[in-house]
């Protein structure tokens, strides 16, 4: 998902740009404070191992393979604060001394590929492990469903900018519905890799892993396989049901969510102050655009409140206070 | 990546472009892409113009245009998307050899396929011209964070041995015969990448340790050297120069 230069509009490059500069400013300070004096070769070794794992090619099916995104399983091992970072820092690696990604495209990938799936993809893990007990398997089906859910949040902020800053007369509902069928299916396999490497390294170094520095050893040795099997089933599940309504949106957008548009305020006759927002070619070609931005409004409100409980997660530790 | 080491994309060197100090090409490479992001599309002209100038740099820094090309593959999914557009695209239709086809479809196809282009072309000449450390060093003098240019320096330092580290676990895998063949053969796979991050995690304490004992105290040391001339800005800033005013011109002319 390295965007070229010129792929968003220049007004996004540069709203995506400054929001990343702030975000990336804010978790600079937290991973500072986290790490000690360590951050510089830590930070670095572990920018490394990212960089590396994006190489590593695994087969999906039939001589097809893929890889590693990352942003998810940085953020759950490393703190969502000195996760995004390290992505930060991949990314622009990438951009300036090995030219994949647009330099002039920084500000929306480092949104779509660092802090989206860093900050967002720890409230999902977060909120995971809240709902399953204390112990080594919850962390592990956490980590799949949270990476999983990474892959796809990101599509979907990048169809969100996509609404702001098409550069092409292809409509919302079209690119989020493309976006999000097919980032599930790489979803899936981010999940089952991520599940994996977290796998491995509670094995070997449950010390090293932020997001289960809160169980003891003999709570992580709770690593029974079946919750594995159980989540690959439930991922499996959800991500269909997205799947099917991501589709269901892409078509020409059911009834119900005509009211839904009516309740988030922005209906036919009401959204007219917000068009000069939205780039012409992202609304002009829709069937029906007050569906279309109630969707991208609902599913950035979305978004927004994960990312940001990420980032309010790391300052809260920051200041002391355990949750 | 240590000293004397080359990366993939660099092109050994001795020319008026390599001998530039790296913060003056940084910043005029992101210039130049910046004028181009900032053209207006219908000026067809102006993206020649662009063209060759980014040739004529190519030319001085003996950098040969197959390099170049094999190069741009980071950008073929998207331009191979924007080929999509004229077809899915909406909006009035023209007919292009007996095929209808979306009008403003076929600009954004243009619009992206060049400017992505240009800016990648752009990247891989300061790539090629430019060694990572020293890119490093100019995003440092540019007065990027500290922070950020001293973990790159560090991630970079540290990547080849990483990603071979990892080569060699396979490696050793497939001498015993293992051999993936969907998803769900991947846990062998997936438990070397989260060994490598053990030991990379543990590599990055030794380092820090060794950096102790030499005396660190949590600040890396300013190492931006001798920051270039005027003459050196304004021979860098003549391409940008040249480009912004392209721009301005194709606007001024819309």
């Amino acid at each position: 998902m390295h965007a070229p230069d010129g792929f968003l509009s220049a007004g996004t490059a540069l709203a995506t740009g400054a929001l990343s500069a702030g975000t990336v400013g804010v978790a600079l300070r937290q991973s500072k404070a986290r790490l000690r004096d360590k951050h510089i070769p830590l930070a670095g070794l572990a920018a490394a191992f990212v960089f590396a794992a994006q190489m590593i090619n695994f087969p999906v099916v039939a001589g097809t393979t893929g890889h590693l995104v990352g942003g998810a399983l940085a953020a759950i091992v490393l703190g969502p604060a000195v996760g995004a970072v390290v992505v930060t820092i991949v990314v622009i690696i990438q951009a300036l001394a090995f030219a994949d990604g647009g330099i002039t495209a920084l500000g929306y990938n480092i949104l779509n590929m660092a802090i989206v799936p860093a900050f967002g993809g720890f409230a999902v893990f977060r909120l995971i492990r809240r709902l399953l007990p204390a112990g080594g398997g919850s962390v592990i089906a956490a980590t799949g469903l949270a990476a999983g859910a990474s892959v796809v949040m990101a599509a979907a902020a990048f169809s969100i900018e996509w609404l702001f800053g098409a550069t092409a007369p292809i409509a919302f509902d079209t690119v989020f519905g493309a976006m999000v069928s097919v980032h599930v299916l790489i979803g899936v396999g981010e999940a089952v890799i991520s599940a994996m490497v977290i796998a491995a390294v509670l094995k070997a170094r449950p010390d090293l892993v932020y997001g289960a520095r809160d169980l003891r050893a003999s709570q992580l040795a709770e690593t029974r396989p079946s919750p594995i099997r159980v989540f690959l089933i439930a991922g499996l599940l959800i991500t269909l049901f997205v799947a099917a309504i991501a589709s269901q949106f892409a078509a020409d957008g059911p009834d119900g969510l005509e009211s839904v548009a009516r309740a988030v305020g922005i209906a036919q006759g009401e959204r007219a102050w917000l068009e000069p927002l939205f780039a012409d070619y992202a609304t002009a070609g829709i069937s029906n655009a007050g569906v279309s931005l109630a969707v991208a409004g609902s599913v950035g409100v979305v978004i927004t409140i994960l990312v940001t409980a990420g980032l309010l997660h790391g300052v809260r530790r920051r200041g002391g206070i355990e949750i | 990546m240590g000293a004397g080491h080359a990366h993939a994309l660099y092109v050994h060197g001795h020319t008026a472009i390599h001998r530039l100090p790296p913060e003056t090409k940084v910043a005029s490479a992101l210039a130049f892409i910046v004028a181009v992001a900032i053209t207006p599309r219908e000026a067809i002209w102006a993206f020649g113009l662009y063209a060759m100038m980014l040739i004529t740099v190519a030319r001085i820094a003996r950098v040969d245009g197959r390099f170049v090309a094999a190069r741009l593959v980071t950008i073929l999914p998207f331009v191979l998307f924007a080929f999509l557009i004229p077809f899915i695209g909406g909006g009035e239709r023209v007919e292009i050899m007996g095929v209808a086809v979306s009008r403003s479809g076929v600009w954004a196809m243009w619009n992206i396929v060049a400017k992505a282009t240009l800016g990648a072309t752009s990247s891989i000449l300061l790539a090629a011209s430019t060694e990572v450390p020293e890119i490093l060093r100019g995003m440092q003098r540019l007065r990027v964070p500290t922070l950020i240019t001293a973990v790159a320096t560090f991630m970079i330092r540290y990547l080849e041995l990483t990603a071979e580290e990892f080569t060699r676990m396979r490696t050793a895998m497939v001498a015993r015969g293992y051999n993936p063949r969907w998803l769900g053969d991947n846990r062998p796979l997936a438990s070397s990448a989260g060994t490598l991050f053990i030991r990379s995690y543990e590599r990055g304490e030794r380092v820090h340790a060794a950096m102790l004992a030499r005396g660190f105290t949590g600040e890396m040391p300013d190492l931006s050297g001798e920051r270039a001339s005027r003459g050196q800005w304004l021979a860098a800033a003549s391409i940008p120069g040249i480009a912004l005013f392209i721009a301005a011109l194709a606007w001024w002319t819309r």
